[in-house]
């Protein structure tokens, strides 16, 4: 889920007010901030925690849902940290700002909503024993410095939901040893994902609490490095298969050429990374998105492990209205694979 | 054929330029106040609903601490509770010797982050550097100037939304600045909580919800303010109207003979009313712009003046500067045209009924007069009656306002009867057949005048009435200031902790002192402040009741009973002996109503040990003492030397005093200068309906001329011909003033204001205003009485040669 750099960057926020001109041109020079770097071996518990000194960070988790109704649904919670300078500080004079965003997918209808918080006096951080991060009353919280168990919630004023979630299968690291490069430039970012968890629980909507079960994705990354500066935007897919096979691809829009890359992740869940190029993906037909014309259909294949699928959205009208705006939400996946997933797609003005 | 007819016709005003500008200044006059007050009101209203919506942070809803500070761990396990609310730190830094209230607030939270992101940006400073050292200040653009002369370490951004003497900031600077990184002043919560939250009175106990202020209700309070500016603008149009109505009907009258020559010529009626239509029009046009540039000077030179009333008697900023609304400009075009076809609509009408060859005759003007002097005059009678009821049957502002406006039609319509009696009872006293002539001529002139005279007569009692008004409230204001501020010295200490101190410091020194300490509640959905006092001989002796029962301090010492203000006695109606209901299980009586000036809202006093047993943490921060007046100073000074009391928090009497007739006086700036205006377009308009009756006038003089009098003797008649009027006008206004003041005093403030003051009588303004009047008439006299002085005697011989 790389990109997500350049986007919370932007994202660095004050409500509504876009500011990518403090940050354009930052390319590869960081202004003071930690560079990911292949060297770099994972390290956990504590690569769950944050990471101060890189510019942006994320926890992410998306996850496909089926109502006691027998409807589908999908949920999205990601805590963003956005570093305004490296390093921590006490109290107000953190440079750290957290944003958090939740939201509920349903075939027709898509709730979202936003916090914003500074770091230093504990209204956002995450603390790694035990595992928790957190923004006002919105957690993922582990019970103990694993990420094999743990409870979700969000709340506003129109939803909320509190979800148990159990892995059932290892981390996976991205790219080598979870160093992902994200353009042809070098680009690139500290990525692991836990694609692996069963998820159970009560999304409470306008019409009533809705008893749910499914299968949940979270990713971390964290980097310093934006996109390269000809890159528009992306299109991130995370598909489950039913064969128990996952497959991460994402494509990163440019005018020089897009640039492709992913990771295979077998159902006893070894991870094998992409080659650059080796996953395609092409849109098959737009919808009308808040006045944006936004690919809600694609074709995507990789073509060394057969697959050829086509993916539709659950409701084309996922577009996450917040600070900075974006399309995200829950996909079926039917051809050479069935399953289901979640796509992302940013740079759509 | 048009085009000739067109040129004719306008030719007129090649002969008669004066006219064409008595015309056009009249109506630009007229045009120019009325939008003048428009302009102010639009962006008065403008500036309320703005700061209802983005700025309302004064009046939101928040969470304060009973004492002291709230710890930011304490903002943070509440923000963990899912409450939303943004952070406040207060306090007070100096630069350079320059002292300012410093706001800090989160910008991630703050409701107005927007605004300032928008400001920091159009200041082409990424608005992300106020997070960051050396962080960024917002302030309006008057303390942004002293913040930037003052202080370089910290760039600043001016933000016309921001109230004056703030600096605004991120908490990260703020706490920096003021040396507090662990607490907040307050909470401010926002708008839309989730459901199912736990109560903040069940996770804060220690804190105090504080409800937000209705955002109408600077609306509601300032409604009677925009009233009265709109009744004063109207009244202004009206006088202008008075102006160009004698003028339009003189030029056209003047182009009789033209108009049947035309006509002879074969220019069908139609077309020449028509054409008559068009040119009022172009006039009423190019006039109505005029006034409009002319209107929107004054709006922005009274502006401050406004700003100042508002905030003085409503607590209300008005902030922002005048900006030009499509909408008033319209509306000032359009009243104008209305206005002018108002004027001149009579006037076009007796035109168009012109048989096509009747000779110009000059109106037999005296033989009518008599008539249309009672018939006036019967309407007059009439509609003051109607504006009695009114005010008998309905009650508020606007029957308030009804009243003065029928009162003021009512007597202008009086007016002429009464001054061509006053002159009749003055031509008795004449000796001699010029002082007859004098008299007799001078009723003679009153129909081509009387409208001028209406005019002076309205703005002079307007002056009487306003002045009375304002002078009364200024001699009630200052003596209650002496009752109400007894103490010498008053302190406001940083907080409770410190005012613990000083307070057992000053019981040291021996000083008496008087804790002034209030709760916040509401009363029927209104703001209302409970004070507790401690039972002192001085409030027995000083305190300014209205009405009280015979025991009041006995009953209110002994937690038995309350005070409550003018403004919540009236509003509810409440009488001393009966019942506050605070809360459902929290009644007091009423003992006493006191006056409380300048304050929009409820208050009440009760003994300070008995609030405290229902409000056990009410802030202890505010001081009288009681000293001689020799040790003021000393005490001041020691008090400053003791604690860290910045000089603004420790005010003598007299300061307090000096300070609070500023702000009086400041407010009622605008009432005066729109008076003082109103009273020269007055004055303009006895000009101009000289000027107007000075045609008319030869074949009048030209015969008392041919019998002997002089010209000069003829010109000194014209001045005091003048005179006469404008004094029998100006004390026909007196009465009229009088019942104005009263009204204002009794009615409109009662209304507007909820306080009543008793009236005072002026007799020396009424005196300067009486020679002023006779000034305006003087000046207004003596353009006619020069040309007559200088006139050729070929032309008064003409009159008896030429067919007129």
């Amino acid at each position: 889920m790389s990109v997500k750099s350049a986007l919370v960057t932007m994202a660095v926020f004050w409500a509504g007010a876009a500011l990518p001109q403090s940050y354009a041109g930052l390319g590869s020079s960081a202004e003071g901030f930690a560079i990911p770097q292949q060297s770099t071996r994972l390290n956990f518990p504590a690569d769950h925690g944050p990471h101060p000194d890189f510019r942006i960070e994320w926890w992410y988790l998306t996850a496909n849902l089926e109502g006691s109704d027998g409807a589908s649904y999908g949920i999205q919670w990601t805590l963003f940290r956005s570093a305004l300078a490296p390093g921590e500080a006490g109290g107000w004079q953190s440079p750290q700002v957290w944003m958090a965003h939740a939201a509920v997918t349903s075939q027709d209808q898509h709730f979202f909503a936003e916090r914003l918080a500074r770091g230093g006096f504990g209204q956002a951080g995450v603390e790694t024993a035990p595992f928790d991060a957190w923004v006002d009353d919105w957690q993922m919280r582990s019970v103990d410095e694993t990420l094999e168990q743990i409870s979700l919630s969000a709340n506003d004023l129109t939803f909320s939901y509190a979800l148990n979630l159990t892995a059932d299968g290892p981390l996976v690291l991205h790219g080598r040893h979870g160093y992902s490069v994200k353009s042809a430039s070098g680009q690139a970012s500290h990525y692991y994902s836990q694609p692996h968890y069963q998820v159970s629980g009560t999304l409470s909507l306008p019409d009533g609490p809705v008893e749910v079960t499914g299968h949940g994705w979270l990713d971390r990354e964290w980097s310093s490095q934006p996109l390269a500066e000809d890159q528009s935007g992306w299109d991130w897919f995370s598909l489950r298969f039913d064969s128990g096979e996952k497959l991460m691809g994402f494509l990163l829009r440019s005018k020089t050429g897009d640039f492709t890359s992913g990771t295979w992740i077998t159902a006893e869940g070894k991870a094998e990374p992409l080659r650059p190029g080796a996953f395609q993906a092409e849109a098959l037909a737009v919808s009308d998105v808040q006045g944006r014309n936004i690919p809600t259909r694609w074709h995507a294949s990789l073509p060394e492990k057969g697959v050829s699928v086509e993916i539709q959205s659950l409701n084309p009208q996922s577009w996450m209205g917040t600070s900075f705006s974006y399309w995200e939400g829950p996909v079926s996946v039917s051809g050479s694979h069935s399953g289901k997933g979640y796509l992302e797609m940013t740079g759509y003005e | 054929m048009t085009a000739t007819a067109f040129l004719a016709i306008l030719s007129h005003w090649w002969r008669h330029p004066l006219q064409l500008a008595t015309l056009i200044t009249g109506l630009a006059l007229a045009a120019g106040l009325w939008s003048a007050v428009q302009a102010i009101n639009a962006e008065a209203r403008a500036s309320y609903s703005q700061a209802a919506e983005q700025l309302g942070t004064a009046g939101a809803a928040r969470l304060v601490p009973e004492t002291g500070a709230i710890p930011v761990a304490r903002y943070a396990e509440l923000r963990r509770s899912g409450w939303q609310l943004a952070p406040v730190l207060e306090g007070i830094i100096r630069f350079e010797g320059q002292s300012f209230d410093i706001m800090g607030v989160d910008l991630l939270q703050h409701p107005q982050a927007q605004g300032l992101a928008l400001a920091a940006e159009a200041d082409s400073a990424p608005a992300l550097d106020a997070l960051l050292p050396p962080g960024r200040i917002f302030a309006h653009p008057e303390t942004a100037a002293l913040l930037d002369a003052s202080q370089t370490d910290h760039p600043v951004t001016s933000m016309t939304g921001l109230p004056r003497g703030v600096a605004m900031a991120d908490l990260s600077l703020a706490s920096r600045l003021l040396g507090q990184s662990t607490s907040l002043s307050y909470l401010l919560i926002l708008p839309d909580q989730r459901p199912g939250l736990r109560p903040l009175e069940e996770l804060a106990p220690e804190l105090t919800f504080i409800p937000a202020r209705a955002a109408s209700d600077a609306a509601r309070l300032t409604d009677s303010f925009h009233l009265n500016l709109t009744a004063f603008g109207l009244l202004s149009f009206a006088v202008g109207l008075f102006i160009v109505q004698g003028t339009i009907a003189l030029s056209l009258e003047q182009r009789r003979g033209m108009t049947r020559t035309l006509r002879g010529l074969g220019v069908p009626m139609r077309l020449l009313a028509s054409l008559f239509a068009a040119e009022l029009a172009a006039i009423a046009l190019v006039s109505g712009i005029a006034g409009l540039a002319g209107g929107y000077l004054v709006a922005a030179a009274l502006l401050p003046g406004v700003k100042a009333t508002l905030s003085g008697l409503y607590g209300v900023p008005v902030d922002g500067s005048l900006s030009l609304r499509p909408s008033w400009i319209l509306s000032g075009l359009a009243m104008t045209l209305g206005g002018t076809a108002l004027a001149g609509g009579h006037a076009l009408f007796m035109l168009w009924r012109m048989p096509l060859l009747a000779a110009p005759a000059t109106h037999a003007r005296g033989q009518q007069a008599r008539r249309s002097h009672l018939t006036g005059a019967g309407l007059g009678a009439v509609i003051i009656i109607v504006g009695c009821i009114i005010l008998h049957l309905f009650h508020g502002l606007i029957a308030g306002f009804a009243f003065l406006g029928s009162l003021m039609l009512g007597a202008a319509l009086l007016l002429p009867l009464l001054v061509s009696a006053s002159l009749s009872l003055g031509a008795r006293t004449a000796k001699g057949p010029y002082a007859e002539w004098l008299w007799a001529d001078a009723r003679a002139q009153l129909p081509g005048i009387s409208l001028a005279l209406m005019a002076l007569m309205l703005a002079l009692a307007a002056n009487i009435g306003v002045g009375t008004m304002v002078s009364s409230f200024r001699l009630t204001f200052t003596g209650w200031l002496d009752q109400r501020l007894f103490a010498e010295v008053y302190v406001t200490t940083a907080n409770d902790v410190q005012g613990a101190e000083l307070s057992e410091w000053l019981h040291a020194q021996g000083i008496h002192v008087l804790p002034r300490r209030h709760h916040d509640t509401r009363y029927k959905g209104a703001p209302l402040r409970v004070y507790g006092f401690e039972d002192d001989p001085a409030y027995r002796k000083n305190w300014p009741l209205i009405a009280a029962l015979p025991d009041v301090w006995d009953q209110a010492a002994r937690g038995q009973a309350v005070l409550i203000n003018e403004q919540l006695a009236r509003r509810n109606g409440l009488v001393p002996g009966n019942t506050l209901e605070l809360s459902p299980d929290w009644h007091l009586s009423i003992a006493g109503i006191y006056s409380d000036y300048g304050n929009p809202n409820g208050q009440a006093m009760m003994s300070l040990p008995a609030l405290l047993t229902r409000e056990p943490n009410i802030p202890n921060r505010n001081f009288g003492l009681r000293a001689a007046q020799s040790e003021v100073h000393k005490i001041i000074k020691n008090i400053r030397e003791e604690f860290d009391i910045p000089p603004e928090s420790i005010l003598d009497q007299a300061t307090i005093k000096a300070r609070s007739l500023a702000v009086f006086d400041r407010t009622f700036v605008i009432t005066a200068t729109l008076n003082l205006l109103t009273l020269g377009v007055a004055g303009f308009a006895l000009l101009t309906s000289l000027l107007t009756l000075w045609n008319q006038r030869l074949p009048q003089i030209a015969p008392v001329w041919a019998m002997g009098a002089s010209r000069r003797q003829l010109a000194a008649g014209e001045v005091l011909r003048s005179l006469l009027l404008a004094a029998a006008t100006a004390i026909l206004a007196l009465p009229l003033g009088l019942v104005l003041a009263w009204t204002l005093l009794s009615v409109i403030n009662v209304e507007a204001f909820g306080w009543q003051i008793p009236m005072y009588l002026f007799p020396f303004d009424w005196l300067r205003l009486f020679l002023l009047a006779l000034l305006a008439a003087i000046i207004a006299a003596v353009l006619p009485a020069r040309r007559l002085i200088r006139i050729a005697p070929a032309e008064l011989l003409k009159v008896f040669a030429n067919e007129r």
